[in-house]
């Protein structure tokens, strides 16, 4: 199998070439044309696809992440603000991560993007996709209040939606090397000047004085954290970090 | 059936905050030990400063493995039924001193004598209803030299208030006497601290930097903090955090007498036919061994000192070992850390970068510092604001009613007031009662098919009042400090499972009530000890660790001097 010429994103922030690149690309398996994909790790390195300028996804199926698309692009929407949920690649980190740590969200993401769909059509007369804007807020307002007719949502409404909303949080504020927060966007927009080793007390006063230009850098860009040992993730438990001391 | 392994003298049970200290003296005196740990070893290079792996995910994987699988079950009363949570603490060398918070207070002297002291100026009658608090068999005076140790030997930050009995401002005030000063200065603090620190003096309170088992500066050859935001549930990528895992179990392993096993889940304490410890049992990757000790130090989290025991039944102990008195769990209670209080600041607080055992404390409202004639409580609580901030957790701030939880006017929100917010966190006086214990849960087992704890327990009266007293302070601080909007959370239902949890083994002259004597050994087995926060019989208005460490270095003395006469039995 030939190695697919694909360079990583943050190889790209490192401005390395497309031969050292290589070296950190994904497995071939995640590629679309490839024979044996079943052999692919669950877990990808890559955007794949990235090469013809569009995703693709491991664990949605096409009509998932359409409708994945359209919500987490309503919960943090690109606007006058800047970019949203959609351009930081938070599919990607869902669908990343359906694959290993949120695993045990797979079924509870299939049973709740169909039911917001079958809610769209049974409320609003037409399917989520083809809403505009405000009705798809409205649509999700009801799903997030829990005032959906009864027996779309197997459960609740409710739980499917802050699942959601804790997940898109994730990947658009979490470190990049999980997929998400493409460019910064994440870290940006809430004025976070970025993962630092070291932070001297001048540091701290150039924060203070609004000084400390954002540094742009992963965790994972520093040399010493091993990478093998952060993506062995694949419990089924999503903690909330819990706010309680120790 | 077991394997037979070769004896050795002392096996400790957990190579966490209170094993990985007792390990050092042990060894110190020439006493071969064997610590046997569940969790694996984690290093600096594992501590990326990532809020996924951390925070989100519960760090790391492989090392809260065991303790997820033992979480316990919690119901607020005997007659609620029991739900399942999870657990806060992880499997390691070093334990969970590995990503603790290391704010390393001394408990106060009124908290070893909460009972006399509180009937000898209030009245008996203000000892509240069902507590079965006592005094510690010991006072501040007794464990004062072990704190001192323990602040030297491992290293803790700090500005000292009492030295020898004369007051330094800039400390606290009314802390109890200290021999000599911290070995290094407090951490450093931001703007926002000295805001906090101004306003506190404004209100005619004492504001001082808490105490961390951190490096200020570089101290035994490892560096000073860096500041970098990711301490909260993080191990430090410069072994700035003074862990177990870092100083004394390095040190006692470098004098050749401490054997560390890793992989190990003790399932049982053995006794022998006069009803000592004979050794324990242990499972490692589905085979079971048997280790022969001539002591045995129970060291693993409260939940499972108390678990171990009750699991350990045989003819001598049919309830469990060292439970002969039907004491083993009682005397339990989660420390009161809840009912925060919430404030917007119309200004950036600049807290991405620090962390939450850096800040401002004020202790005028804790312990008996004040006069409670006229209040209906005992005790009172810590104030404290420190630093703790990251992206993902920051994105979830509370909007405080003044912006939906999405859309486009949540992301202007979060854009303006993602670093205006502060969250306090006021650690209370939580007392022992009656009705508050752990047993074992009659349905829940872990994989190996034993049973969990099972948590029967809920904050009191006495808690609840303390708690709405710390939010009016709370809330008095913030707008001093010029906060726009505060709000409060509840004052406090039911215990979960908590990092700071005390009791189940409790520490006392009296076997009738308390399972350890004043040493830390069992009442009832004289070679079995039993180390950490299920030793306390009272918290204090702030976190166990040093207690809990300087206890555990006391236990370990009073093994190697009395060497001769524990073995004998």
């Amino acid at each position: 199998m030939d190695a697919p010429k694909i360079i990583s994103r943050r190889a790209l922030l490192r401005g390395v070439g497309v031969a050292g690149a290589a070296a950190v690309a994904a497995p071939a398996g995640l590629l679309v044309s490839t024979s044996d994909a079943g052999a692919a790790p669950a877990a990808a390195q890559t955007s794949a696809g990235a090469a013809a300028g569009r995703q693709v996804y491991q664990h949605l199926t096409a009509s998932e992440a359409e409708l994945l698309e359209a919500m987490v692009d309503r919960l943090i929407p690109a606007d006058a603000l800047g970019p949203g949920a959609k351009d930081a690649g938070v599919l990607t980190y869902i669908d990343r991560a359906l694959g290993s740590a949120l695993a045990s969200s797979r079924a509870a993401y299939t049973a709740g993007l169909a039911a917001l769909d079958r809610y769209a059509s049974a409320s609003r007369g037409q399917g989520f996709l083809a809403l505009n804007a405000r009705d798809r807020d409205s649509v999700l307002m009801d799903v997030e209040s829990g005032t959906v007719t009864p027996g779309i949502f197997t459960g609740n409404s409710t739980q499917f939606f802050s699942m959601v909303l804790g997940h898109t949080r994730q990947g658009m504020f979490g470190d990049p090397f999980y997929g998400g927060n493409k460019d910064f966007i994440g870290w940006d927009l809430l004025r976070y000047p970025g993962v630092r080793t070291t932070v001297t007390a001048a540091d701290q006063k150039s924060l203070e004085a609004d000084q400390l230009k954002p540094n742009h850098r992963s965790a994972y860009d520093n040399e010493m954290f091993v990478k093998a040992t952060a993506r062995n993730d694949a419990h089924d438990q999503d903690h909330n970090g819990d706010g309680h001391g120790h | 059936m077991a394997t037979n392994l070769k004896g050795t003298d002392v096996v400790v049970i957990g190579l966490g905050a209170a094993g990985g200290v007792a390990v050092l003296p042990l060894a110190q005196a020439g006493i071969d030990v064997i610590g046997l740990e569940a969790g694996g070893v984690v290093t600096r290079r594992d501590f990326a400063p990532d809020e996924i792996r951390n925070n989100v995910r519960g760090w790391p994987f492989l090392s809260s493995h065991k303790t997820n699988q033992e979480a316990p079950t919690f119901r607020a009363t005997a007659s609620a039924a029991a739900v399942r949570g999870g657990h806060p603490m992880m499997n390691a060398v070093g334990g969970t001193s590995m990503h603790y918070w290391a704010q390393h207070w001394r408990l106060n002297p009124w908290d070893f004598k909460v009972v006399s002291e509180t009937k000898r100026r209030y009245g008996a009658n203000r000892i509240p209803k069902g507590s079965t608090v006592e005094d510690w068999p010991f006072g501040y005076d007794e464990i004062e030299p072990y704190y001192d140790k323990i602040e030297y030997e491992l290293g803790v930050s700090g500005q000292a208030g009492n030295i020898n009995g004369t007051i330094d401002a800039r400390g606290n005030p009314f802390e109890g006497p200290r021999k000599r000063a911290y070995p290094m200065p407090p951490l450093r603090w931001t703007a926002f601290h000295e805001k906090m620190a101004a306003a506190a003096t404004r209100l005619g309170w004492h504001p001082f930097p808490g105490p961390a088992a951190i490096n200020s500066r570089s101290y035994q050859n490892r560096s000073g903090c860096m500041y970098h935001g990711f301490c909260n549930t993080g191990g430090c990528h410069v072994e700035a955090k003074n862990s177990t895992a870092v100083t004394t179990i390095p040190r006692a392993q470098a004098t050749g007498k401490l054997k560390v096993v890793t992989g190990a889940t003790v399932t049982e304490i053995n006794v022998d036919s006069q009803g000592l410890a004979s050794g324990v049992t242990y499972v490692m990757n589905g085979e079971t061994f048997f280790q022969p000790a001539k002591v045995v130090l129970v060291a693993s989290f409260t939940y499972e000192n108390s678990r171990l025991l009750l699991l350990s039944k045989s003819t001598a102990y049919p309830k469990g070992l060292s439970n002969n008195h039907g004491q083993v769990g009682r005397h339990y209670f989660s420390h009161h850390q809840g009912a925060p209080v919430t404030a917007l600041f119309p200004f950036d607080i600049k807290a991405w970068y620090g962390l939450p055992a850096q800040g401002v404390a004020v202790d005028n409202f804790a312990d008996d510092n004040f006069d409670h004639a006229s209040y209906d409580f005992i005790g009172g609580c810590n104030l404290w604001a420190m630093s703790d901030r990251r992206p993902i957790s920051a994105s979830g701030m509370n909007t405080l009613g003044l912006a939906p939880n999405w859309g486009s006017q949540w992301k202007q929100f979060i854009r303006e007031n993602a670093d205006r917010t502060h969250s306090s966190y006021n650690q209370k006086t939580t007392l022992p009662y009656e009705d508050n214990f752990l047993d074992l849960d009659p349905t829940v087992k872990d994989p190996l098919g034993l049973p969990v704890i099972r948590i029967t327990g809920e904050f009191k009266d006495n808690e609840r009042k303390i708690a709405q007293f710390s939010q009016d302070k709370m809330e008095q601080w913030y707008r001093e400090a010029g906060a726009i909007q505060v709000t409060r959370g509840p004052v406090g239902g039911a215990m979960g499972a908590s990092t700071h949890a005390y009791g189940g083994t409790r520490m006392g002259d009296n076997p009738e009530t308390n399972v350890v004597n004043r040493w830390g050994m069992s009442h009832e087995v004289p070679n079995l000890g039993v180390l950490g926060g299920s030793v306390m019989g009272t918290s204090g208005a702030r976190n166990p660790t040093h207690t809990m460490q300087a206890l555990a270095w006391r236990t370990a003395d009073h093994i190697a001097k009395e060497w001769k006469n524990i073995v004998k039995g």
